[in-house]
């Protein structure tokens, strides 16, 4: 299972890698995971590959290899789509954030990007996690909600995804994020 | 139990469990969390030290003193350190001593893409690279060993992808491991020429008595399956040409110096077509054809960048993977930014405005040289800005230095930038330098300094006194001011740069991902807005264009207010 996580420095998509990697430890699989640190994290875009299975060898996700793609901005999921397996999952949070080229009017945002991939045939998951994370009562649980979207999707079960958030998510934090698990799950 | 750790979680674990009793490193991606780790063991005393060099004679001392000791730095951080680590060769340890060194192939986070493999071979020590995170902690120990056992300081090799990649690891309790006696050595220790004569025939014996080591040793693993192909290979390379071509035969090398020969030749005669499968430089390829063998490997195989299963693929089995979907029109990329609050934009946004000639160092404000800020004329490595700036104005005559600064971070100033600053008094220059004070590294994810007077454990230290620091090597002109004053901060740019004399300013303010920073709330833009563009200059993540002009994005905005200060309309509010 090859699952990605994309989006832009500072959006917190380590911590969602966490409770895949410990979701996939408590379904008993050999599980890497392959973080991004250091310069591309200030506001560039990021990619967390989370590969689990009998035996893995390389901890990268290339094209057309991802079961699923976890998108925190449109257009990273845009720019992720190459690596998205035929068939597979594209979940997308309806967030827009631009990009310096656009900020500085050199380029332009891509317009519908959502119908674009669908019209490509993509299953598209779209979903407005940031509504889900303030419903829960922390805007910083975006993350936790989209994995919740995930989890659905995901062939593992949810007592599962349940004790992975026990595992990875810090426990005073763990009820809201628990919140935005289940609004997640159950969008 | 198991884990699931980083590469260099795992790197710390093993020299815990190892029984490690010192730790200096400076902190840079992608090593900074081995030592970040290592400080969460209260077991092993933790530094950070001012530089690589420094923090490896820490770790030499300490393991010349009878401890094990350990300095963990990236690529480039061995060149800094490696004026002791060639000498260290020599003298060899008492307690154990291991040096990581984490290149970066692709250059995710660095200047240039060197192979410290290279280092190994120069400087004539043993160097293992592990491929995951349990041979992380795995080889940790084995390291202390081989150091303890064949005298001699041991390298260990990570790279990006398994210093920044999770996997599972074992736990294991401490092994403690007394500190041994010092005894002084002077044969031993100090390496005047009488002594290290004698000594470079020891360091010869050594290589050889690795190798006959390394040719048993269970570093390296042997898998034989289908003999047509056999690669030969180490660290993170395994993994992808394992994941292209399980059924070929390999020998994964544990131990990347010195090669153990025999191995390598039975292997070698046993396939029918051999190949060296190494990221970046022909390493082992070369010291293996240099033994008569017939290999291929960069032949096939790119000096440049990272590697990949699928181009392993390609190059062994020609076939190519494909992506199922495409993206068709041209997307915008999104390239690292200075931080929205980020302390440093006011000063690019000066430096812009006066469009001088800007001598650059490493850090997030590297990120001063993208557009719209577009202000940086050269970057070459840490500490570079003031000597190379100084060498600018001795090249090119006092005129350029009235047009030209050097910019660089209280931590980089400290590292290696206020030797340059004595070179720059002492002889006769006038340029004038800005130290960028945020009041933390950056960059590597905020490690405390000596310019703001944390340990790394977050204790309170002696703080350097930046200011006091410039005076005494001779700077009489030192003006703080604050980078978010824009007009103040310009005037006295300009007074430093007319100033027929060395000067420094400091510009200070806290890193905007600091609670210190202590910003609130958000900017907005008024209806008093003359569309003139003047804020779009900043390149503040939070302000776009937009149809109807300038938008602030209040999810990204932190209200550092520098924006109000450049408006001459007065139509950007703090709310």
């Amino acid at each position: 299972m090859n699952i990605m996580i994309v989006g832009v420095g500072g959006q917190g998509t380590l911590l969602a890698s966490r409770i895949l990697g410990a979701a996939a430890l408590r379904a008993g699989k050999q599980v890497k995971l392959s973080e991004v640190h250091g310069m591309s994290q200030r506001g560039g875009s990021v990619v967390t590959y989370v590969k689990y299975g009998d035996r893995v060898a390389s901890p990268v996700i290339e094209q057309g290899e991802a079961d699923m793609i976890i998108a925190f901005e449109e257009l990273e999921a845009y720019r992720s789509l190459p690596y998205l397996k035929k068939g597979g999952v594209m979940i997308v949070n309806t967030q827009k954030t631009n990009p310096m080229p656009v900020i500085t009017g050199a380029m332009e945002y891509p317009a519908d990007i959502l119908e674009t991939m669908k019209e490509k045939g993509v299953n598209v998951v779209a979903c407005d996690a940031l509504a889900l994370a303030k419903e829960a009562g922390n805007i910083k649980s975006v993350n936790v909600a989209l994995i919740g979207v995930m989890a659905k999707n995901s062939p593992l079960s949810k007592e599962i995804w349940e004790g992975a958030l026990e595992d990875a998510v810090p426990a005073k934090f763990l009820e809201v994020n628990q919140k935005a698990f289940a609004l997640g799950y159950n969008h | 139990m198991k884990k699931l750790m980083l590469g260099n979680e795992a790197i710390a674990r093993g020299a815990y469990e190892a029984g490690v009793n010192v730790a200096s490193s400076y902190p840079g991606t992608p090593s900074t969390e081995i030592t970040e780790f290592v400080a969460k063991y209260d077991e092993i005393y933790s530094e950070w030290a001012p530089n690589e060099k420094v923090a490896v004679e820490v770790a030499s001392g300490a393991a010349i003193a009878g401890g094990r000791a350990l300095s963990a730095m990236k690529h480039v951080g061995l060149n800094v350190a490696a004026d002791p680590l060639f000498t260290m060769s020599y003298i060899g340890v008492n307690g154990g001593l291991v040096l990581c060194v984490a290149d970066d192939p692709g250059m995710h986070s660095s200047q240039n893409e060197q192979d410290s493999r290279n280092y190994a071979i120069a400087a004539k020590l043993p160097m293992l690279e592990p491929a995951d995170s349990g041979e992380c902690r795995d080889f940790m120990k084995a390291a202390y060993d081989i150091s303890e056992q064949f005298d001699t300081p041991v390298l260990m090799r990570l790279t990006t992808r398994v210093a920044h990649s999770q996997s599972e690891v074992e736990l294991f309790p401490r092994q403690e491991v007394p500190v041994k006696a010092y005894k002084k050595d002077v044969a031993k220790n100090v390496m005047v020429p009488a002594n290290a004569r004698p000594k470079h025939v020891i360091v010869e014996k050594r290589m050889a008595d690795l190798v006959a080591f390394n040719n048993t040793s269970a570093l390296n693993k042997l898998e034989m399956n289908d003999t047509k192909v056999g690669i030969i290979t180490a660290g993170i390379a395994y993994q992808y040409a394992r994941e292209a071509c399980p059924s070929a035969s390999f020998l994964k090398l544990g131990m990347i110096h010195p090669l153990p020969e025999q191995l390598i030749r039975d292997f070698v005669s046993k396939v029918d077509v051999c190949y060296v499968i190494e990221e970046l430089d022909p390493v082992l390829e070369r010291q293996i054809k240099a033994m008569g063998l017939a290999v291929r490997g960069k032949e096939e195989f790119t000096l440049l960048g990272e590697y990949s299963a699928s181009m392993i693929r390609e190059k062994l089995c020609g076939s190519t993977s494909e992506a199922s979907y495409s993206v068709d029109e041209t997307i915008p990329v999104r390239p690292p930014v200075m931080c929205p609050g980020c302390s440093h934009r006011g000063v690019f946004y000066v430096l812009n405005k006066l469009k001088l000639a800007v001598s650059g160092d490493i850090g997030c404000y590297s990120l001063g040289c993208a557009k719209p800020l577009d202000s940086i004329d050269s970057i070459i490595c840490m500490g570079a800005s003031i000597s190379g700036l100084h060498g600018m104005e001795k090249a090119q005559g006092r005129e350029f230095a009235k047009k030209s600064v050097a910019v660089l971070g209280d931590s980089t100033f400290l590292h290696s930038g206020i030797t340059g600053l004595i070179d720059m008094v002492y002889n006769k220059g006038t340029s004038t330098v800005i130290i960028l004070d945020n009041s933390i590294t950056g960059m590597t994810g905020h490690q405390n300094n000596p310019a703001n007077g944390f340990t790394i454990k977050g204790e309170p230290a002696k703080q350097v006194d930046l200011e006091k620091l410039c005076h005494a090597v001779g700077v009489d002109l030192v003006t703080v001011a604050d980078p978010f004053d824009v007009e103040n901060f310009e005037k006295v740019v300009k007074e430093h740069l007319a100033a027929e004399e060395p000067s420094v300013i400091i510009a200070q303010r806290p890193c905007a991902l600091l609670k210190i920073a202590g910003y609130t709330g958000c900017c907005e833009i008024t209806s008093d807005c003359k569309n003139c563009k003047m804020c779009m200059r900043l390149g503040c993540p939070a302000i776009s264009m937009t149809e109807n002009g300038p938008k602030i994005d209040a999810t990204l905005c932190n209200g550092c207010g520098l924006c109000t200060n450049v408006c001459k309309f007065g139509a950007i509010v703090q709310k």
